[in-house]
């Protein structure tokens, strides 16, 4: 009987909840499962899953969630070599429950359920699956642990060590988890293009090419030529809007922003949070109100430097030209938002403007007015890299045109 | 199964999840990852399983420079330049100025060996990729020489990384991962008892409170690791302090906590959070 046949149902299971395993990795299970590696008891198996299938930390909580959804019950016999592999010859996979059954399963309380449970294993003589009484595969008897039932009991746990349903029940991991890791990577790749590497003070290393043909010249004699080392003068500045029309985003910009937070190439990064629109403040911490001026910001920063401001751009537009505009109440900003704007893009005049929404809704008289003063692309993949591209001088994109008749409508205010 | 089980070495306590993790990437020949916080002994894992095996470790600790190509090999141009001066040499041998890095080395040894590749995450994010290929087939191809390395053994790769970057997934598809969690108060003990045998029970118990408080302590960034506390430990008993004297006061805080900022939150913690 070959291995592959009973726990592929495990497999699909995993990327079912969102575990991006491969046919490679699966496969690599197989082949330790094969030489014998895992077979002893539940806990060995889960251990040798996890460190094949999963490989970041972010990602145990969720594997553990899954490991205990799909293997509860089964401890109370499990052997995986014979039990096991015959039970799971035909894997039943967790059915999906309808909020009625979940509800109904949340309403036993602990005590009841461990009643119950006790008297259920004085009944139980054979094995059982799909019912909603018996201790079985993909039930929905309380009994197990994790997954769909966050009120079951435990099932099984062997005298001596821990037991791989109490390890993933406890949910150890909870704290690593992440969600985002998975494309930040990909945006730091594109980020990553933005570095601009140039010599200057600092280490020195040998110039081989120049050695060698300083020594040709020298007629033989060797003339060591050094040069300091390269390194990276991007100075970026990242600005990004929170909060109302940008909540359903959020999961996008928190990934952007992580990759530029983890992006250790930089000369210096700076980040900044706004509302809507940047004003006087711009803030370190949007929920608090704590911020920096505006200005004091701006005196920090120079042209040598690249700005970044990821935001929907989706205001109303006397947000944008009004005193006092800010759509905080309690707050009241001296000089209208659009001219703020203006004041960033010409002091840091290498500048991008990623926006969350598509270019379908980029005419809104908000967006219009926004996209004279910055550069719009998309907050994806390719917009990003496009911006990149931009912000290089590789693929210029002006904004488009018509900055002098805002700069004249604030000038009048 | 004849090859020899890692089960952690008298210095070198393995939990089971670690002791699977060595066993199984030996056994498919496959690079185990190691990622944990600084200090839960990712690099002295290495030496663990070198003594295991009974073999030589090799180290290649990864700075923010290194290139696939130095664990690979070094064309020393500048040595033949030199030596071109002078007619002692024979410079036609370009072989003698083929300097092989750490993976070359691992890859041309006569037995297995274990090879350490140190804190991958510092180099570049291509760094990883680059390296798929050799660690794949175990080969590499000396151009300058036309000669090709074969491994005769595949060494055992350990790579460790403190997650400074993200790793590619093709790469981290063909490793074996494991996470050291940082220990909790029952295998700190245990760890404790390796380094300092026979410590005084009540001393112990202070030493771990205020330890694990240090390490709650959401001000301190970097938390102290196991090797400061190791470290504290023995500078507490060199100075034959009472226990009690812990209760009161932080001494040797120095030992534990290098930034400025983290002594001073220790010293004055924030009301908020009360010892015990």
């Amino acid at each position: 009987m070959s291995a592959s046949a009973n726990f592929l149902g495990f497999f699909y299971f995993l990327r079912e909840v969102g575990l991006p395993v491969s046919m490679t990795e699966w496969l690599t299970l197989m082949e330790a499962l094969a030489r014998g590696h895992g077979k002893a008891d539940l806990s060995t198996f889960y251990r040798l899953s996890r460190a094949l299938l999963i490989k970041r930390e972010g990602q145990f909580d969720r594997f553990d969630q899954a490991f205990g959804a799909y293997f509860k019950d089964i401890e109370t016999t499990f052997e995986l070599d014979d039990e096991l592999y015959q039970w799971l010859e035909n894997p039943v996979l967790p059915r999906e429950l309808s909020d009625e059954e979940v509800a109904a399963l949340e309403s036993y309380d602990l005590d009841t359920l461990r009643e119950m449970f006790e008297e259920r294993l004085k009944e139980q003589t054979e094995r059982h699956d799909g019912g909603n009484r018996w201790v079985g595969t993909g039930g929905t008897s309380p009994f197990g642990h994790g997954g769909k039932n966050p009120a079951g009991v435990r099932v099984g746990g062997k005298g001596g060590g821990r037991s791989a349903m109490q390890i993933v029940g406890e949910r150890r991991y909870r704290n690593l988890r992440s969600d985002r890791v998975l494309d930040t990577r990909q945006m730091g790749a594109a980020l990553r293009k933005l570095k601009r590497l140039a010599r200057h003070q600092g280490p020195l290393e040998l110039d081989l090419d120049e050695t060698i043909d300083q020594t040709a010249s020298n007629g033989g004699e060797i003339d060591l030529v050094f040069r300091p080392e390269r390194h990276n003068k991007v100075k970026l500045l990242l600005l990004m809007d929170v909060g109302g029309t940008m909540d359903p985003h959020a999961d996008l910009c928190e990934r952007l922003f992580s990759a530029a937070h983890a992006a250790t190439h930089f000369k210096a990064f700076k980040s900044y949070y706004f509302h809507n629109c940047v004003y006087d403040k711009l803030y370190t911490d949007m929920a608090q109100f704590k911020g920096v001026p505006t200005d004091d910001i701006l005196k920090e920063v120079d042209n040598t430097w690249t700005l970044i401001v990821v935001g929907d751009a989706w205001m109303s537009p006397y947000e944008l030209t009004h005193v006092g505009g800010a759509i905080q109440y309690s707050y009241r900003n001296a000089k209208p938002g659009i001219r703020q704007l203006m004041e960033l893009a010409e002091r840091i005049p290498k500048n991008a403007w990623l926006n969350p929404e598509g270019p379908r809704i980029w005419h809104a008289q908000s967006i219009a007015m926004i996209r004279r003063v910055f550069p719009m692309f998309e907050l994806t993949l390719e917009g990003i890299t496009e911006a990149v591209d931009h912000l290089r001088g590789a693929k210029v994109v002006e904004p488009l045109s018509g900055i002098d008749a805002i700069r004249e409508y604030t000038a009048s205010r | 199964m004849t090859a020899p089980q890692f089960t952690g070495t008298q210095n070198y306590l393995a939990s089971p999840d670690l002791q699977d993790a060595v066993n199984v990437a030996i056994a498919l020949e496959r690079p185990l990852l190691i990622k944990g916080e600084p200090g839960t002994g990712k690099t002295r894992l290495a030496e663990a399983i070198a003594e295991t095996l009974d073999t030589e470790l090799l180290s290649w600790n990864v700075k923010s420079t290194t290139k696939a190509q130095d664990g690979l090999y070094v064309y020393d141009t500048v040595a033949r330049l030199n030596d071109a001066r002078f007619s002692d040499k024979d410079i036609s041998d370009i072989s003698q100025y083929i300097k092989l890095g750490a993976l070359g080395q691992a890859l041309k040894a006569d037995k297995r060996v274990v090879l350490l590749i140190d804190e991958i995450d510092k180099a570049d994010m291509e760094f990883p990729n680059d390296l798929l290929h050799e660690l794949d087939r175990m080969r590499f191809f000396v151009s300058e020489t036309g000669e090709e390395v074969v491994a005769k053994h595949r060494p055992v790769v350990l790579i460790t990384s403190n997650n400074e970057k993200e790793l590619p997934d093709a790469f981290l598809r063909r490793c074996v991962f494991h996470f050291i969690a940082f220990p909790d108060e029952a295998q700190m003990k245990d760890i404790v008892e390796v380094h300092h045998p026979k410590l005084d029970q009540e001393l112990l118990d202070q030493v771990m409170k205020r330890f694990y408080w240090l390490r709650s302590l959401p001000e301190i960034r970097k938390r102290p690791s196991t090797s400061e506390l190791v470290d504290w430990i023995s500078a507490l008993l060199r100075s034959g302090m009472e226990p009690s004297v812990l209760e009161e006061e932080l001494p040797f805080l120095g030992v534990l906590l290098k930034r400025e900022k983290d002594l001073d939150a220790a010293r004055n913690p924030p009301p908020r959070r009360r010892y015990n």
